[in-house]
């Protein structure tokens, strides 16, 4: 195998983006992308997507988004896995190249929540889990986390304001993201006042629905002098799966294909977690941030709270998470996010992020896009050249 | 969930189904066709005595639409007396009653009705269990 490069990077802001379709916001991403990579063409395109079929009744994308860019011929597929398939849509860009067998390919996630209402979107949104036996009962995304977060508060003794850290940094950070959707601070004491979604669960723990497109491109390694764009090297980009059903696993409050795609992006980039600068964490639910951290070795199980409120995950603190604000922050375009972490990351590894968003000597950042309540999980490093 | 689907899935929603492995024992719920501990396909089904406690839970404050009108509604991880974890609603219960530990037992309510004239669907939820 090849080893790969992102050579260019693109994104939309993340809004709700009730004027575009999501043909142009994939296209506005992809091109953006393959400008900053100085080329003109690309062999493949990976289409990282959840809901297009069930709120824009539009499946295909592949071949559409192709066809709009300007590629009609080109191999060209989507990638659902999720609110992983960003993530799992680059990792199939990165496998294509790694192969040999694509010279140039991109990888672009895209969602649109507002083709619909709000209410509409979450049951969408519910189809991630197991429709037979948890959607169908009446539990929403947010009540299968408030399930975890509940069970993870019992066992380590932790009360409802130990998690006000995390959306707190994630919103600290985003004011600073021009592409981020909440461009401002919030406090603890907000936090505690939030209205309830499923308890212990608050609007200020749950990532906003929102639209937005990103894009990268993706090249040999070996070849990055024949481009513009300033290039990172993709050290890792490593997928696992746990139960669908949250109720079927071992236990509950770890994620376990988080433990073993953070393991194996470890082995394939050998190095080992405190060698990583920054981490990009999929923080849907302040709970999935502390679970994400514990299981990718940065912290002992049920640590990452107390890590937290020492500001270890802040941008000047120890190991800075969730620097461009977060799914929280900068939003959660389901299918879009895991390539909008990996965009943040390479920014911070170029050295181009916002002057109070650039963490200092980044040689190796890390993304994690977990899907459902963690069955799908894309753990990746980039690594500076 | 239309109708073939919620008919499909009677003998979990109304008696607790699950399968039990021939080979190695291990019990699950949802019913499996593979056993996930050893990989045989020799399986049989096997009913749940529906008690359990309360593993873990939460109170739904916003819903997904087919369940808007019963918000605030509970819902718990029970863990069943036969091992394996089931994700229900509770019922018989308020917010604050509910802890994790509690005794809880199986009963057949109304999950939903769908829509003015759909047919209801009735299904287990768990109601904490009545002293002997
Ligand atoms: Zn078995």
């Amino acid at each position: 195998m090849r080893q790969t490069a992102i050579i260019g990077i693109g994104q939309t802001p993340v809004r709700e983006h009730w004027d575009y379709p999501i043909r142009q916001l994939a296209v506005q991403a992809l091109w953006a992308a393959i400008k900053d990579a100085g080329a003109k063409h690309i062999e493949g395109l990976f289409v990282g997507n959840m809901l297009s079929g069930a709120l824009a009744e539009q499946e295909h994308l592949g071949a559409l988004i192709a066809d709009y860019a300007g590629f009609p011929c080109i191999e060209a597929v989507k990638v659902e896995a999720a609110c992983a398939s960003g993530a799992a849509a680059v990792r199939q860009a990165v496998l294509a190249v790694a192969s040999g067998h694509l010279e140039i390919a991109a990888a672009v996630g895209v969602e649109k929540l507002t083709e619909f209402s709000g209410k509409f979107s979450g049951k969408a949104l519910a189809t991630a889990a197991d429709a037979d036996y948890e959607a169908s009962i009446g539990l929403s995304f947010a009540a299968l986390n408030a399930l975890m977060m509940q069970r993870y508060m019992y066992e380590y003794g932790y009360s409802k304001e130990d998690f006000a850290p995390f959306p707190v940094l994630a919103h600290q950070n985003a004011q600073y993201n021009p592409n981020a959707m909440f461009r401002y601070p919030i406090t603890k004491e907000q936090y505690l006042k939030a209205k309830p979604i499923a308890d212990p669960i608050n609007l200020l723990d749950s990532s906003p629905i929102s639209d937005g497109a990103a894009a990268l491109v993706i090249v040999p390694l070996k070849n990055i002098q024949s481009f513009g764009g300033s290039a990172v090297k993709i050290s890792a980009c490593e997928i696992a799966t746990d139960t669908i059903g949250l109720d079927n696993r071992e236990n509950p409050i770890v994620l376990k294909a988080a433990q073993k795609s953070a393991q194996a992006a470890y082995k394939t980039a050998g190095i080992q977690p405190r060698d990583i600068s920054l981490f990009e964490a999929h923080d849907a639910f302040s709970i999935i941030t502390a679970l994400s951290v514990e299981a990718s070795g940065f912290a002992n199980a049920g640590k990452a709270p107390k890590l937290a409120a020492d500001g270890v995950f802040n941008i000047n603190g120890r190991l800075p998470i969730s620097t461009f604000g977060g799914l929280k922050g900068r939003g959660h375009p389901v299918g879009a996010t895991g390539v909008y972490q990996l965009v943040e990351a390479a920014k911070q590894v170029r050295g181009t992020a916002p002057d109070k968003l650039q963490v200092d000597d980044v040689r190796l950042a890390m993304t994690q896009n977990i899907g459902g309540s963690g069955a799908t999980v894309v753990t990746s490093i980039l690594e500076k050249i | 969930m239309d109708i073939p689907r919620y008919w499909r899935l009677r003998n979990q929603r109304y008696r607790l189904e699950g399968t039990e492995c021939i080979e190695c024992g291990q019990r699950n719920f949802p019913p499996r066709c593979i056993c996930p501990h050893c990989k045989s396909d020799s399986l049989k089904s096997f009913r749940f005595s529906g008690r359990g406690t309360v593993y873990s839970f939460s109170t739904i404050y916003q819903a997904l639409d087919t369940f808007d009108k019963d918000i605030p509604y509970s819902i718990a991880l029970v863990k069943l007396d036969e091992g394996p974890l089931i994700t229900t609603q509770l019922a018989d219960v308020g917010p604050d009653e509910i802890q994790i530990g509690q005794p809880v037992e199986m009963v057949i309510r109304k999950i939903y009705e769908d829509g003015e004239n759909g047919p209801i669907q009735y299904g287990y939820k768990f109601r904490p269990a009545l002293k002997e």
